[in-house]
């Protein structure tokens, strides 16, 4: 696992029933090339994120797939609908094997 | 941005003054912090500029967006990055900066007067040369190079918390011959572009350069996130960039000249609020 990373995410605390909401997610994470050395001469292993999901009580709202181009600190903001109270669940997948998880909960009110 | 086709019509047909693309437009952060970016000069610019600006105004809307909101500004990701700092004890005698200093926010008065003058040093000082002296003589801790990243981080912490007060750097009593050297220094032309600091930022600003919207060169909002390389850069190390576009050898981050220079262009921000973690481009 890379150093430093730490998923953040801005959601609602609540939301009417089938309100369109703003999600936004920023994680902190270097996208370790792979090709780099460190200081002795050994090759830094590759780590860089591929794939972004976040899902609502299980159910599927947006799946993403990261090329490894992708920047440091990679920001998503999308909208979601809200149809029942529940939690939501963001996970970054790292190619090192890493699994990089936050959930947020949204009550009806 | 207000610029609307019949003032681009009147920008083409008059020379406009110099501030005229400084935009009009108000810095709020996180919906309730409001940020002063643009106010009446400080005294001693007499003469030399009547309105100073934060770089902000000199920025896109979408950039400009970003740092109202602390979630949007990517500089936050070093703020964090340095609170995790302050509580963790380095060094020999197993501090951390929270054992003798508390909370970060308790050192909210600390950012608007640096550089500030050390009378047992006898030096004017930096921020960041104020933390080495911490970290050296109270925590037995390694120095920081100027301009590192930790250095960064906890700079951009310091004023993170500081956000919203108005800049108040002392150029009077022992500072001020330092001060004066910085000014020296500010209107001095130098490399084969034959420039001054005040070339560009006095006499220029609103007008474009390199394809880039020259500011006034404040620094109220360092430590700034550049978009184009997706960290923080200092102070220092933004004025050896700029001394090396008029083509000239710089001096280096940590010098005497670039101290000078720092307390100097400090005050020339004076009674805007800080304003860092900034995002620019």
């Amino acid at each position: 696992m890379a150093d430093g990373v730490k998923p953040r995410v801005k959601a609602p605390k609540s939301a009417a029933a089938g309100e369109s909401v703003t999600l936004k997610t920023l994680i902190s994470h270097p996208m370790e090339s792979g090709q780099r050395k460190d200081g002795d001469g050994n090759i830094i292993p590759r780590s860089i994120i591929n794939r972004f999901t976040c899902d609502f009580n299980g159910q599927n709202v947006i799946d993403i797939t990261l090329e490894p181009a992708i920047s440091t600190n990679p920001y998503f903001e999308f909208d979601a609908t809200i149809p029942e109270a529940g939690d939501l669940k963001f996970t970054w997948y790292d190619d090192d094997g890493s699994v990089y998880e936050d959930t947020k909960s949204v009550a009806i009110g | 941005m207000k610029f609307t086709a019949l003032t681009a019509v009147a920008a083409l047909l008059m020379a406009p003054a110099a501030y005229a693309e400084a935009d009009d437009e108000s810095l709020v952060i996180n919906g309730d912090l409001e940020i002063t970016t643009h106010t009446d000069a400080p005294a001693h610019l007499d003469g030399h500029l009547d309105e100073i600006y934060s770089g902000w105004h000199f920025r896109d809307d979408e950039t400009q967006a970003m740092e109202a909101d602390d979630f949007d500004n990517p500089a936050m990701i070093f703020v964090d990055q340095a609170r995790d700092m302050w509580t963790t004890p380095e060094g020999s005698e197993g501090k951390s900066c929270a054992d003798c200093h508390g909370a970060p926010e308790d050192m909210a008065a600390v950012r608007p007067v640096y550089p500030k003058w050390n009378e047992d040093a006898g030096e004017v000082r930096t921020m960041q040369m104020q933390m080495n002296d911490c970290r050296t003589n109270r925590m037995g801790a390694d120095a920081w190079k100027t301009d590192a990243k930790d250095a960064l981080n906890m700079e951009a912490l310091m004023s993170s918390v500081a956000r919203g007060q108005p800049v108040n750097v002392a150029i009077d009593g022992p500072a001020q011959s330092v001060w004066e050297q910085g000014k020296e220094l500010y209107y001095t032309r130098t490399g084969i572009l034959d420039l001054s600091c005040a070339s560009c930022h006095e006499e220029n600003y609103g007008n474009r350069i390199r394809s880039d919207h020259l500011s006034q060169g404040q620094i109220n909002g360092f430590p700034a996130y550049r978009l184009k390389n997706a960290g923080l850069n200092g102070v220092q190390g933004r004025f050896k960039g700029c001394v090396r576009d008029t083509r000239a050898e710089t001096f280096s981050p940590g010098s005497p000249e670039f101290i000078a220079l720092e307390l100097y262009v400090a005050s020339r921000g004076n009674g805007l609020s800080v304003e860092g973690p900034s995002v620019r481009n």
